[in-house]
């Protein structure tokens, strides 16, 4: 199996109590929660973090995109991505992903990410998502049109990397007389595309497309959802006539090992339980606005996650449900070759720290995770 | 008087539509919620004097969604195919907030076939300073509660259970609604600089507590459209037309009649 080391940098120095008071840690919590010296510190302490993952045998290490929110404070992921080129010598770089739909001209991304390819000469892993619905409220983009502009931007993205350019792009979002990429990628035909995802029926036939091909992640989601939606990415693939390849199938999630089960629970529960309710809550009119997900989705979302929005839930739930791995090295490995037996998964995406977990413990965790699981599931 | 539901097509897309009463012509254009479920009493008032058609726009409830119909100005467009197929002549042309915005789109690019413009609030221009409210952002029951000032009024509307088909087609109006007002935000920033081509007799009408789009946008309409008439309606949210039924169709109709004078 591969193993990513994952990190969303939460602002954990946020005054939750008052913060509380908010509809939500995205788009309307005023900035003057975010102290720039605390700022300082995060960013130091979480790229050390990245970084050490390298020598702990981590195949990548992965950073992500997201606006105006204490729940990560990376809206530009690829500064990030750059200063860990600097630091890291063979390590894969993931970037998970870049949302393609909020900006209003994509080759930026393509001519980002290619630079980031040639200063790296190669070890770049390119996510393509739309954002979450909270970020077409922070960014204004309709999300109306958010299906559209994906995919329009993910065809003008990979046009400019792998054709010879000047070329003329004509599209109903996006209209370019000039597209001409300085410099090109260093991967030939182009970095890896991975799709991070909730895994929502559309996205799954688009990355499944045997024109793609894509290596589809499922983020968040609790057991029986990932297990869901892999099957489905498999049996689409299938349906297109070709069986997929483990490296296909991905699995996001918080992920922490400690000595025994309840150690591991113990020291998890505060950065568990922080981040899905403090940080990730908010109400569907900013998870879901209209068109972020077709009508039949919406339809179903709303039934299947009634209780969506809470902000009671306990350790003990997270854990039952799957969402998070948390315990011994014996029992991470347990749930993680469940998973793998199940799916046939051969990505694992360890979001290490999460919430307010502090620096100690969420570096001993990576380590007991290096030293004790990952070697037993390595190929 | 009893309306009728019937279906009207204009190249090639087909609309659902109330029609009731006698006279001169008068066409209602419905706000981003979508046609109201029952014929309002404002209906009713305004079917006593007129020949009054409500279409449900392209992209809303039963009516047909064509893809490129994709912004307000296209909206508008439509409507003046609409006006020429059914040879609609000496039309008292009424809407409310997306409504209103798409009938004064269909008045600065021709009045030809137009008596009168009344507008209910409508959207499209923005007064710099005055931000709107986000309808796009309030939950399902802060929703209704700002866009009523009578919050008996809202209670009772909070208490109704849409039925599985009107519940699906709530979902599809928010989705067109936010493919028309999303983004800029219930702006054509193009629309404002165009409003003195209105040539019909105009009239503004405004709730004096519209949380949506503050009474303020009330004087810039007054300004830009000439000659309009600005009525302002007390104690009254957004939807002047449902709260002060009968006060806003005295108003409206009253200024019907000074036209026909």
């Amino acid at each position: 199996m591969k193993f990513t080391f994952f990190h969303l940098m939460p602002y954990r120095p946020l005054d939750l109590e008052a913060a509380g008071q908010y509809r939500s840690a995205w788009v309307v919590t005023p900035n003057s929660f975010f102290d720039p010296k605390k700022g300082a510190d995060e960013y130091e302490s979480y790229i050390n973090q990245l970084v050490s993952a390298e020598a702990l045998g981590f195949d990548a290490i992965a950073v992500n995109e997201h606006h105006q929110t204490a729940y990560g404070i990376m809206p530009a992921p690829n500064l990030i991505a750059s200063a860990l080129i600097q630091r890291t010598t063979k390590v894969r770089i993931a970037i998970l992903g870049r949302a393609l739909p909020l900006v209003s001209n994509p080759v930026n991304i393509a001519e980002e990410f290619a630079m980031l390819d040639v200063m790296s000469r190669g070890r770049i892993i390119a996510g393509f998502v739309r954002g979450i619905g909270a970020e077409y409220h922070s960014t204004g983009v309709n999300p109306a049109f958010s299906h559209e502009r994906f995919h329009e931007a993910h065809d003008l993205i990979v046009r400019a990397w792998t054709e010879t350019g000047p070329f003329e792009f004509e599209g109903e979002h996006y209209r370019l007389r000039y597209v001409n990429l300085w410099p090109r990628p260093y991967q030939s035909p182009h970095p890896p595309i991975w799709i991070p995802s909730q895994g929502s029926s559309e996205t799954i036939r688009w990355a499944a497309d045997p024109a793609r091909k894509y290596p589809f992640l499922v983020t968040f989601s609790s057991e029986d959802a990932v297990v869901r939606y892999l099957s489905m990415y498999r049996d689409q693939a299938k349906a297109y006539g070709y069986e997929c390849a483990p490296d296909q199938l991905g699995w996001a999630a918080p992920i922490y090992v400690s000595d025994t089960d309840e150690r591991a629970r113990e020291e998890a529960k505060a950065g568990a339980e922080t981040l899905f309710n403090n940080f990730l809550p908010m109400p569907w009119e900013m998870l879901l606005p209209p068109g972020y997900t077709s009508i039949a989705s919406l339809k179903t979302h709303l039934k299947m996650r009634p209780t969506h929005g809470s902000r009671n839930k306990t350790i003990d739930d997270l854990i039952a449900s799957g969402t998070v791995v948390v315990g011994s090295p014996k029992t991470v490995r347990g749930r993680i070759e469940r998973m793998r037996d199940q799916t046939g998964l051969n990505s694992v995406v360890a979001m290490m720290q999460f919430g307010v977990m502090p620096d100690h413990l969420a570096r001993r965790s990576m380590e007991m995770f290096a030293a004790e699981v990952m070697p037993k599931l390595r190929d | 008087m009893a309306h009728k539901s019937e279906r009207l097509s204009v190249r090639g897309v087909s609309v659902r539509s109330y029609r009731a009463g006698k006279g001169p012509t008068a066409l209602f254009l419905h706000g981003a919620g979508g046609l109201p479920p029952v014929w309002l009493p404002f209906f009713e008032k305004l079917s006593q004097q007129f020949d009054l058609i409500v279409p449900e726009h392209p992209g809303f409830g039963a009516s047909d969604d064509p893809g490129w119909i994709r912004n307000v100005p296209d909206l508008a467009m439509y409507y003046l195919d609409f006006l020429d197929a059914f040879d609609l002549r000496g039309v008292h042309l009424i809407g409310n907030s997306l409504g209103g915005w798409t009938a004064a789109e269909v008045a600065v690019r021709n009045c030809s076939r137009l008596a009168s413009l009344t507008l209910l609030s409508p959207a499209g221009i923005r007064v710099k300073g005055v931000p709107v409210g986000d309808n796009f952002i309030w939950g399902p029951e802060e929703g209704v509660r700002n866009i009523y000032h009578d919050q008996n009024l809202a209670e009772a509307i909070l208490k109704m259970v849409p039925s599985d088909e009107q519940a699906g087609q709530q979902l599809q109006n928010k989705l067109s609604a936010t493919k028309f007002g999303w983004e800029p935000r219930w702006l054509n920033p193009f629309l404002e600089k165009w409003l003195h081509r209105i040539s019909v007799p105009a009239h503004v009408v405004w709730g004096a507590d519209d949380k949506l789009l503050p009474p303020a946008y009330a004087r810039l309409w007054g300004e830009r459209v000439p000659g309009a008439q600005v009525t302002i309606i007390e104690a009254c949210g957004h939807l002047p037309h449902v709260e002060k039924a009968d006060l806003a169709a005295a108003k409206v109709l009253a200024f019907l009649d000074r036209v026909a004078a």
